[in-house]
């Protein structure tokens, strides 16, 4: 199974999306890293690097992020694990809400890493008008 | 003269600056950029601390920087963190730092804010400020100046540097949803980045 981990400025809107997201597929490898580590608004790339190793059960992991510095640390958290795990996990681009919901559907289908991915990219263009 | 009491001053300058940071980043960002630098700092003082006594410069700035990145927490933390750390790279095994090494360490620093940021100068960013004092420095070495001269001209630099951004637009970061209304306001990551340079030549010169 391809884990999932959402990264958010804000532990509430990390958390929020999990919720929404296990309720389609419950009981699937979802981790969070939302907010910093004293509980407020930011990201921490320690806290991202925990959640991808929890997450990871082999078959790799998906990261779903939001604005600026998300980005940044999840990339740094990339390089701060072990490279062997690296190698397998990527981030998603996709928007987090939309994306964490298809990207959780899909592995828990038991998809490959690149299907995961796609699903949650392809989120992008859900129509809402 | 240490490198762990060059880092203390460049912190407390940052600290002190705290409110007027927050100000400039609650006028075109999310008005965290000081408090964020603030309490990277007071982390990364408890760190360095914590060193042993014959720490070298490299092991310092390598403590600066993983201490930035897990505990700023705004965009400051990966690239501050990351620059630290690249300078720290840059000046493996020596114990005193000349005119060429300093450019080499604040060369190695900006690509790691440009890996990480993927931004370029003319973005309204620490970079703005960051790559004239590189450039000033270079120039520096050409005219045979010594490392403290060299750094009074970045400093210089910087200072345009920080100057030019209130004429330009953000494109990068949470600035630049704000797109042209970001002009007139100078950036708060070009600033936080002069106040460590401007106190770092107070402290060698």
């Amino acid at each position: 199974m391809v884990g999932v981990v959402i990264v958010s400025h804000s532990a509430k809107i990390a958390e929020g999306i999990k919720e929404l997201a296990l309720q389609m597929a419950k009981d699937h490898p979802v981790f969070t890293a939302g907010g910093t580590q004293d509980g407020g608004i930011g990201t921490d790339p320690m806290r991202i690097q925990e959640a991808i190793e929890n997450a990871d059960q082999g078959d790799g992991v998906a990261v779903l992020a939001d604005l600026g510095s998300a980005v940044m640390s999840v990339d740094l958290a990339k390089e701060m694990i072990e490279p062997e795990l690296s190698a397998r996990v990527f981030l998603a681009n996709a928007p987090i809400v939309e994306g964490s919901i298809a990207a959780v559907v899909e592995a828990s289908l038991g998809s490959s890493l690149d299907k995961v991915l796609q699903t949650a990219a392809d989120a992008k263009n859900m129509n809402k008008e | 003269m240490t490198a762990i009491e060059a880092i203390k001053l460049a912190g407390q300058a940052i600290i002190e600056e705290k409110d007027f940071l927050t100000d400039l980043d609650q006028a075109i960002g999310d008005g965290d950029h000081g408090i964020n630098m603030a309490r990277g700092f007071s982390s990364v003082f408890t760190k360095i601390d914590a060193l042993k006594d014959d720490a070298d410069i490299s092991m310092v700035l390598k403590t600066v920087g993983m201490g930035l990145i897990s505990s700023v927490g705004g965009a400051s933390g990966p690239l501050y963190g990351t620059a630290f750390l690249r300078a720290s790279a840059a000046c493996k095994d020596k114990n005193a730092i000349d005119a060429v090494t300093a450019k080499e360490m604040l060369d190695a620093a900006i690509k790691g804010i440009q890996d990480r940021g993927k931004a370029v100068k003319g973005e309204k960013t620490m970079l703005d400020a960051l790559i004239p004092a590189s450039e000033a420095i270079g120039t520096g070495i050409d005219a045979g100046k010594n490392v403290v001269e060299c750094l009074k001209d970045a400093v210089e630099a910087a200072q345009t540097g920080v100057e030019y951004t209130k004429t330009i637009i953000a494109t990068k970061g949470r600035a630049s949803y704000l797109a042209e209304r970001s002009i007139g306001h100078q950036d708060p990551g070009a600033t936080s980045s002069t106040t460590m340079l401007k106190a770092l030549y107070e402290y060698v010169k």
